[in-house]
């Protein structure tokens, strides 16, 4: 467990190998499996260390590696005097962190295998700079998870920030990408600013930035009735996480991320990265139970974002998007747990509180499997496509690619929450727990549920049942596609007539722009050929179809961790998480463990007190709201279905009888328009303004300045000219004039000389004599 | 002390009113003799050796001047063709 600080370093390792020496000499085999073994390092080690953090007593799950000081002890000021400020090189196992580090890792590792096949396509440098950059994503995340001080979360936090603008913008030479990797840069540096000032503010509050020690010192303050510092830096560090894990108001930048490569969409878009808010936030619990404003704020925006991420979902085309807008929605739903769970801990019902914030950790962990194989599964449909993202000129893909409609079906019932797949264990977790706190945001969650069935299955139905309503290719009888397809028999096809067609009419395409339709061949039909004209829909190479399934099972299964009571479970996952949500002293060092089990009675009594005033409702009654988010799921995806499947008329007449509410939604209810138009814009109209000021009065000063000294020195040259100048003329010309005078004198005729001597010896001898 | 005094004023007649600057160079001469007579006869008188030593320097430095001044005049003589003092006017103004 010491070596936990290479599970990050040896991503870090591939990243640096691959971009050092990969990009120039590496061919495509090697810097895969550079990249590919290096997280397969990491996962190995994730699971030893995990294996041995099981091992350990559930109070003493809490373990810090130091490598030494990053920042040596400076004195600085804080609330209380003058404190240490330090930062280590730490990281820090515990249970979260624990889970974390298996999700980034094992998810991470599954996509590095899918975009091995994935990105054949791209050049060989290009494919060794994607491997470098994926590295060095997971190289971040993971000292995001595992830093153990809010600096160390900082460094992984802007880390991640980099590579997902990176990877957003890979295809750099097409404008809407580097545009869109722009984009998410900028959006995400607001919420940065947010929790640069919140980690600023703890220090300032609380003297040091290690989580365990502010997280014990903030549970000896008491829970804020109304806004003070604990609020303060909740919501500062709030704002960083709706940055990082696109919430209202922040949220503009993901669906647009998707211009990225789809494995990118999967692992930083829907798996990882987007997730870091939330898990900051449960990193904080403690903190955001002390400042219920704020946990109310956490949870609002939480369900709104959630239920306006669903609705524009439910009209939406692109493939991808709707995929975006339901991550943007299910991380609301995260935060509505977490927003719940601070909630109920700032009220004083522990359990509730505790069980919310492990439910969102647990949904975070459950969306990370399906999320991921929903966008894999999209990749592979894409990839079949050649690059069509369209899903009105989908359909019926079913018949050509079995494997990823199977497992796109299993992680579309597990995000609707269908029993007994994961999605249903997590997301009905988190609604048990706000019915038990707030209804009403309860009712949130429910609708989006319902809606979150209705977009999926809608995606579903239109990719992969109804009728084929893609570009033809050329063959000979629509049955023999299927096989021709798989048989790799060329088509004498028109897929680059199509590829130019579908640039033309789509905003947002897979892939670099030139050529891209024939380019999206697969290695395993197609090496017999080489890259050809598109054959029409087949299904995907091995290393993409593998990992599909591995995630398959991930999305099944991965509920069974945390089976809650009602059904006979023992919510495994939420116990174990549970001491990374509490203050627990007994968790810093093994001596003061002794001392707080000797309290534990105490609190144990404190706590089956506090437990008879929490709203409770009996197990059969937990069984039916269940039953109840069954059915809601149920009636979605019964809906879709007649909707898009059985009679698609029904869904274009209820389009054009709301038209305005569908324009609405389509249009992302305008706020990506609304941002232009105020912060956007305003941004640009104030530069303008600034501009004029520095040209108005910064360069007419520095102007009226350089004037001011060609007038001055006009001035000093006529004074040097006729002042300085004619003084020394007039003793030039005064001495000239005398001159002219006295050079009479000067004969040159040596006895005129010795006259005048003469006669001055005779006058000086007279004067003597007639003196004496 | 006589004969010093008309010799002396013999001399400074000489070079104030020759034209020739031979006659006016031995005029010098005689100028530098009167006052070799008139050291040796104070020395004479004061009964004082040194006024002699004066009159032999005075002789020594007499005949370097009359090899300078030779040296001038025949260089002037090359140049302008004459030894007319009338026509020694180049360190006028």
């Amino acid at each position: 467990m010491d070596l936990i600080w290479l599970i990050p370093v040896l991503p870090g390792l591939g990243a640096l190998v691959n971009g050092l020496i990969g990009i120039r000499s590496f061919n495509r085999q090697t810097a895969a499996l550079v990249a590919c073994a290096a997280m397969a390092a990491a996962l190995g080690l994730s699971l030893f260390a995990f294996s041995q953090l099981l091992g350990l007593p559930a109070e003493a799950r809490d373990h810090v590696v130091n490598l030494g000081y990053w920042i040596p002890p400076i004195p600085l000021a804080t609330a209380e005097g003058i404190g240490a400020f330090e930062v280590p090189w730490a990281f820090r196992l515990d249970p979260l962190s624990g889970m974390m580090i298996l999700v980034v890792t094992g998810i991470g590792f599954l996509i590095h295998v899918y975009s091995t096949a994935y990105m054949h396509d791209e050049p060989r440098g290009g494919y060794a700079r994607f491997f470098c950059y994926l590295n060095l994503f997971c190289f971040f995340m993971l000292t995001l998870v595992l830093g153990s001080t809010f600096l160390t979360m900082f460094v992984g936090w802007e880390g991640v920030g980099l590579c997902s603008y990176l990877l957003i913008g890979y295809w750099y030479e097409k404008k809407s990408a580097s545009d869109a990797g722009k984009k998410a840069f900028i959006v995400n540096r607001i919420g940065d600013w947010g929790f640069v000032l919140g980690v600023f503010l703890v220090f300032y509050t609380f003297g040091s930035l290690d989580f365990r020690v502010v997280a014990n010192a903030a549970a000896s303050m008491p829970v804020e009735a109304e806004f003070g510092v604990i609020s303060l830096i909740c919501i500062l560090l709030f704002i960083g996480a709706t940055g990082k894990s696109a919430q209202i108001p922040l949220y503009v930048w993901l669906p647009d991320a998707m211009e990225g490569p789809t494995p990118v969409s999967a692992l930083i878009h829907a798996a990882t990265m987007v997730t870091a808010g939330v898990y900051m936030v449960g990193r904080n619990a403690v903190l955001f139970g002390h400042a219920p404003i704020v946990a109310q704020v956490v949870m609002i925006v939480g369900a709104l974002t959630a239920l306006m991420a669903a609705t524009i979902g439910l009209v939406q085309y692109d493939i991808k998007r709707v995929l975006a807008y339901s991550t943007v929605s299910q991380l609301g739903y995260m935060f509505l747990a977490m927003g719940v769970g601070a909630y109920a801990t700032a009220h004083g019902w522990p359990h509730i509180g505790l069980a919310a914030f492990a439910a969102g950790a647990f949904h975070l962990m459950t969306h990370a499997f399906f999320k991921a194989l929903l966008f894999l599964g999209s990749g592979s449909v894409i990839h079949a496509m050649a690059g069509e993202q369209d899903m009105r000129r989908m359909g019926d893909l079913r018949r050509y690619m079995p494997v990823t409609y199977m497992t796109m079906m299993i992680g579309t019932l597990a995000i609707a929450g269908i029993f007994p797949l994961a999605g249903f264990f997590s997301k009905d977790e988190i609604l048990f727990r706000a019915f038990l706190s707030n209804k009403v945001i309860w009712g949130f969650g429910v609708v989006t549920a319902l809606m979150t069935a209705f977009y999926m299955f809608r995606l579903m139905s239109m990719t992969f049942l109804g009728n084929y309503r893609g570009p033809a290719w050329e063959h000979a009888a629509p049955a023999a596609a299927h096989a021709a397809a798989a048989h790799g028999v060329a088509h004498p096809g028109d897929a680059p007539a199509h590829g130019q067609a579908h640039k033309a009419q789509h905003d947002v395409s897979h892939g670099p722009a030139g050529g891209h339709g024939p380019a999206h061949g697969d290695t395993a039909a197609h090496d017999s050929h080489g890259h050809g004209p598109w054959h029409g829909p087949h299904e995907s190479p091995r290393a993409m179809t593998v990992p599909l399934m591995v995630l398959a099972v991930g999305a099944i299964v991965a509920g069974f961790v945390s089976i809650p009571p009602a059904l006979g479970g023992g919510a495994v996952l939420e116990h174990f998480l549970e001491p990374s949500f509490i203050a627990a002293e007994s968790a810093t060092t093994a001596t003061e463990g002794a001392a707080a089990q000797a309290a534990e009675p105490v609190a144990a009594a404190e706590a089956a007190e506090a437990a008879h005033e929490e709203p409770h409702i009996s197990h059969a009654a937990e069984l039916g709201l269940m039953a109840f988010s069954v059915m809601i799921a149920l009636i979605g995806i019964v809906t879709a279905y007649r909707f898009y499947v059985t009679s698609p008329q029904t869904a274009d007449r209820l389009k054009e009888s709301y038209s305005g509410a569908h324009n609405l939604l389509y249009n992302k209810y305008y706020v990506d328009e609304l941002y232009d138009a105020t912060f956007v814009s305003g941004t640009k109209k104030s530069s303008v303004g600034l501009w004029a000021f520095d040209r108005r009065v910064v360069d007419g000063a520095v102007n009226g300045s350089g004037w001011l000294t060609v007038f001055m020195s006009w001035v000093s040259s006529l004074i040097d000219r006729y002042v300085v100048d004619g003084a020394v003329n007039l003793i030039g010309r005064s001495s000239e004039e005398s001159s002219f005078v006295f050079r009479r004198f000067q004969t040159g005729l040596v006895q005129n000389y010795a006259l005048l001597m003469l006669a001055g010896v005779c006058a000086f001898v007279s004067i003597y004599l007639l003196v004496r | 002390m006589l004969l010093s005094a008309a010799l002396f004023m013999i001399g400074v007649a000489g070079v104030m009113l020759r034209r020739n600057i031979i006659v006016i160079f031995m005029s010098i001469e005689l100028i530098l003799n009167a006052v070799n007579i008139n050291l040796v006869a104070f020395s004479y008188q004061l009964q004082n050796g040194i006024g002699q030593v004066f009159a032999i320097f005075v002789i020594a430095v007499a005949a370097a001047e009359a090899a300078v001044g030779l040296g001038i005049i025949l260089a002037f003589y090359r140049n302008k063709e004459t030894i007319n003092i009338d026509e020694m006017n180049l360190m006028r103004w």
